[in-house]
């Protein structure tokens, strides 16, 4: 097998929405109910997702984006269902399937925002194909990835991120399976972008969608989501207000990793066993791990994703991953445009009729 | 060549074998350019194994390519070689049986050592024990010779020069059927461009080949076919897979949209990735995806946003794309699934041609879930099979499928040059604006409102303001397309997808009958690549002064109107498929005739020989008074 140069832009990072038309400077903003869709949202009482709904609807103006440049495609599941409530053009597709869908959209139209919404049945059981080559490839898709950690559409059997003895309706002595991490699957999958924010969270959420959007290339944002049906509480320790500050690990570039109260401030260490929490006092400064979201190499933010453990002891939170990376669909485009500028411009009947000739032909008086 | 004498033929089988790593498929090719250079018709057939390189000298390990050509109008790659061309023994052992009394075969005696015979279970050599008696044998030193012409080539090593006897060969036999071999001279020039040597020593081979058919006594005849009558015009060779990636890359051009393939490789339908990706130039995108199912959902996609989405596979993949498909169904977006047909069930016969999918294609989904099928007949029509398929698409808003085969993928044939401008114009309309109120008075965007005549919805691209929408698998209310389980909304829906199906026949056409005395008894009714060996077993039978009738359906649903008419006019119908009757039981399906199957799944397409035997059978049980 032999390589090629490809000779390829992409060195300049340009923005995930750069190629999408703006609404004229003049234009009256759009306002989150220009994104809400006459459809009747019909999740269950106090689930996730409205939160998740309503925080892109907020959003969404933000990106000062003509709203028909804007498509959702989503797979099956509770959380695929949101296309439908939101006024974009949208595909509530089949499932596991939707980056698959997404990954030809976004790639023969390059003025789109393509976002995928999924689950996590949807993305890591029966569409894990499908997510792991988008994110190598690095198509620019948003992709948020909805975890409640049980199949909430099908009634409630367990997912690939429930935990090892999760009692569900198909387990009902426990799972036996060990579950995904997301950020550190994506991380290992090439991932260009990676971040984990949470529904009830808005703030948070926003900010990391705002990144999200910003980033050329597949970002995949996985959102914590409460399913009150069937895993009801599931993140109530990272919830609780007196709890999560011990909890939580806030993500910030360029800063230490840190956790905790003022008064009971942890750092991020590097030992010998691996990474490890310590009183900020007792670390030594060349010991601390410093968060780079830009590192070349994802091994320091994967060992960071590998903190969480099931019991939520310690759960980092925010944009572990973003790196630019020509993208997929930039490149397929550069290649045919580079084709049809050499070969003098969009193909005419004569060229075509050359091409079907090819090189032997002869000729019946 | 004075002394020598030239006899006129009018058509010839050639087949070529050899191993795997011989070269037989390139030299194959290259006399199929000769001949077609020259003006014959001709068909070809290659026949090779699934591995890449089976075990050498080995039967498994054989590959063949077959060509007929002919002075006159030429329907099938032939059924029996006149002259074989075997570079081993295994390639002897694999091809004699189908070999005639009488037939020539030149042999490759270098290649007949006690360990290779041993191999493929030749006690005695054949070439000396008698038993090749009933066919002309020419033993040649196919290897030695060549090796020895190329002896100033000192760069080369000895396994180089042996590599260049399959052109050894083709000079050979361009000297005995008087080919030119310029064309070739042409070819090796760009192949081998880079190694200057090879090139040489290959162009040397050639032309000792050539000498040695001229000069020495083994060979004293040389034969001349006369070029084909056919109708005027500008022609090409050309292979299924390649016609049908340029019918898909036409198609688009002449609706003015981008094609988009998603693809996953696999036998025998990779060569229109392959081509397809060399197609840039004309706005082509191709992705190969991580599987089959992306390869669909990534060309749905496509469609989505305005693209004609294309995704191309065989049997096992149509297996996996079935829910895409149905999703296709549902969105009503124009998708066209090509499937190139292969032996099945599962891995099957990967490399052997079958027609065994037209079930699948029918009704391999979930639900009420009508899909057209166009199939091409021959391999230069799969050119405008692939347009036609693309036509539906995108005028009806559906999947398509295309059912090409392995027959036809691999097989060639000369075709006349159309006229580009001349071709169907596929120009479509996207939806621009708003096509009703709502009960405010509003305008809004219905995206099921159907067109009147043929029952498409508008096709409106993301980017278009005003027309945001949602679509989905999900059932939808008809003409606002939002979520709907409503009993009677999904009963009208259901009727509407398929009426909209059947309508396509308003706009393709009847089925042709061709029953020259307008007095046969017998139709013989194929689909797809029986094309060939249907017309030519026809010509034969009515050669012999009997009277039938010969009908090939392009379109497999809908059926064209007047099929059940057609059925209807003969006392038997005979129906040959390469499958264990598919055509056959839909057409009693719908239609309540008692048609007459005639079938077989041997990997390889019908001889005109067994086939006439059929229609001549038929032609009894009709006289006997119909049915048997
Ligand atoms: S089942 Fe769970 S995830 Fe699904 S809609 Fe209800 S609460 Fe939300």
């Amino acid at each position: 097998m032999t390589t090629t140069e490809l000779g390829m832009p992409g060195s300049s990072p340009r923005a995930g929405t750069a190629s999408v038309p703006r609404l004229p400077e003049d234009a009256d903003t759009l306002t989150k109910r220009d994104f809400t869709s006459d459809q009747e949202v019909r999740w269950c009482p106090g689930c996730g997702d409205y939160a998740i709904l309503a925080a892109v609807q907020g959003f969404l103006p933000e990106l000062g984006l003509k709203r028909e440049n804007i498509v959702f495609v989503s797979g099956i599941g509770c959380s695929s269902r949101f296309p439908y409530y939101l006024d974009t053009y949208g595909m509530h597709s089949i499932h596991g399937r939707a980056p698959a869908i997404a990954t030809g959209l976004a790639t023969s139209r390059e003025d789109l925002s393509v976002w995928v919404v999924t689950g996590d049945g949807d993305a890591l059981s029966i569409g894990g194909n499908h997510l792991i080559h988008a994110l190598r490839r690095n198509v620019n898709l948003k992709i948020l990835l909805f975890n409640n950690q049980i199949y909430g559409l099908t009634k409630g059997q367990y997912s690939p991120t429930s935990h090892v003895g999760a009692v569900t309706k198909s387990t009902p002595l426990g799972s036996v399976d060990q579950p995904f991490n997301p950020v550190s699957l994506a991380l290992g999958a090439e991932a260009t972008f990676v971040a984990r924010t949470m529904d009830s969270d808005r703030k948070h959420l926003t900010e990391v969608l705002r990144q999200a959007a910003e980033h050329r290339g597949t970002a995949l944002v996985e959102i914590y989501q409460n399913c009150p049906i069937f895993n009801d509480g599931a993140f109530d320790l990272i919830k609780d207000r007196e709890q999560q500050q011990a909890r939580l690990v806030h993500l910030v570039d360029g800063e230490p990793v840190r956790l905790g109260a003022e008064d009971d401030r942890q750092v991020l260490v590097r030992t010998k066993a691996g990474l490890r929490f310590v009183p900020e006092g007792e670390a030594a400064d060349d010991g601390v791990v410093v968060h780079q979201v830009g590192a070349d190499d994802p091994a320091q933010a994967f060992a960071i994703s590998r903190l969480d453990t099931p019991d939520m002891t310690h759960v980092p939170m925010g944009v572990f991953r973003s790196v630019a990376r020509p993208t997929y669909d930039d490149l397929v485009r550069a290649q045919v445009d580079s084709a049809v500028e050499k070969g003098g411009g969009p193909a005419t009947d004569a060229d075509l009729e050359r091409l079907i000739h090819g090189r032997d032909t002869w000729t019946v008086a | 060549m004075s002394s020598k004498s030239v006899q006129q033929l009018d058509r010839v089988v050639i087949r070529f074998a050899g191993d795997s790593g011989d070269g037989m498929q390139l030299t194959g090719d290259r006399f199929t350019s000769e001949t077609a250079a020259l003006g014959n018709d001709l068909s070809t057939l290659p026949n090779f194994p699934a591995e890449i390189r089976a075990p050498q000298g080995t039967l498994p390990g054989v590959s063949s390519f077959q060509l007929h050509f002919a002075d006159h109008d030429v329907l099938t790659p032939g059924d029996a070689p006149d002259v074989l061309v075997a570079m081993n023994p295994a390639a002897l052992k694999a091809n004699l049986r189908d070999l005639p009394r009488g037939a020539t075969v030149i042999v490759n005696i270098d290649e007949f050592t006690k360990r290779n015979l041993a191999k493929v279970g030749y006690a005695e050599n054949p070439l000396e024990d008698g038993s090749l008696d009933s066919w002309q044998v020419h033993p040649v030193a196919l290897t030695s010779i060549t090796v020895e012409a190329l002896a100033g080539f000192n760069t080369l090593s000895r396994k180089d020069k042996e590599r260049a006897k399959n052109m050894f060969a083709l000079g050979l036999l361009s000297w005995m059927y008087h080919r030119p071999t310029t064309g070739t001279e042409l070819f090796l020039k760009n192949k081998f461009a880079s190694r200057p040597d090879i090139l040489e020593a290959n162009l040397a081979a050639l032309r000792a080949g050539l000498n040695y058919g001229e000069t020495t006594e083994a060979f004293s005849v040389s034969y001349e076919i006369a070029p084909a009558k056919m109708p005027s015009g500008t022609y090409r060779n050309v292979t299924g897979n390649i016609a049908l990636a340029y019918g898909l890359v036409t198609a688009a051009h002449r609706a003015r949209l981008p094609l988009v393939l998603g693809s996953y490789p696999i036998t025998p339908a990779s060569d229109i990735l392959h081509t397809l990706s060399g197609l840039k130039r004309y706005g082509v995108t191709t992705m190969q995806c991580e599987d089959e199912i992306a390869g669909i959902g990534a060309a749905l996609g496509a469609s989505f946003g305005g693209a004609i989405g294309v995704t191309t596979t065989s049997g096992p993949g149509v297996a996996l794309k079935s829910e895409t498909i149905g999703l296709a169904v549902s969105l009503e977006l124009p998708l066209v699934i090509v499937d190139v047909q292969r032996g099945g069930p599962s891995t099957g016969l990967p490399t052997k041609t079958e027609q065994s999918d037209l079930l699948q294609a029918m009704f391999g989904r979930n639900g009420e879930s009508p899909v057209p099928i166009v199939a091409p007949s021959s391999p230069a029509d799969c050119f405008d099979a692939a347009m036609e398929a693309v036509r539906i698409a995108t005028t009806y808003r559906t999947p398509v499928f295309l059912l090409s085969d392995g027959y036809l993928a691999n097989g060639s044939e000369p075709w006349r040059l159309p006229s580009v401008k001349d071709l169907p114009d596929l120009r479509v309309e996207f939806a621009t604006e708003p096509n009703g109120v709502d009960a405010k008075g509003q305008p809004v965007f219905h995206p099921y409102l159907r067109d009147e005549t043929t029952l498409a919805r508008p096709w409106a691209v993301p980017g278009t303001p005003g027309l945001e929408h949602r679509v989905g698998g999900i059932e939808k209310a008809d003409v606002t397309g939002n979520i709907s389980y409503d009993p009677d909304n999904h009963d009208r829906m259901t009727r509407l997808r398929a009426g909209k199906v059947a309508g396509i026949a308003d706009t393709m056409g009847d089925l042709e009958v061709d029953d020259p005395s307008g007095e046969a008894e017998v139709l013989v009714l194929g689909w797809g690549s029986t094309y060939g060996p249907i017309a030519a077993a026809v010509r034969n039978v009515r050669n012999t002064g009997a009277k039938v009738a010969r009908a090939h359906l392009r379109h497999l649903n809908p059926f064209p109107a007047n099929t059940g008419e057609v059925l209807r006019r003969y006392r038997t119908v005979l129906v040959p498929e390469m499958n264990m009757g598919q055509l056959a039981m839909l057409l009693r399906a719908k239609y309540l005739v008692d048609v007459q199957s005639f079938t077989q799944v041997r990997g390889l397409p019908f001889t005109t020989v067994e086939l006439a035997d059929a229609i001549v059978g038929a032609q009894t049980v009709s006289d006997n008074g119909g049915t048997a």
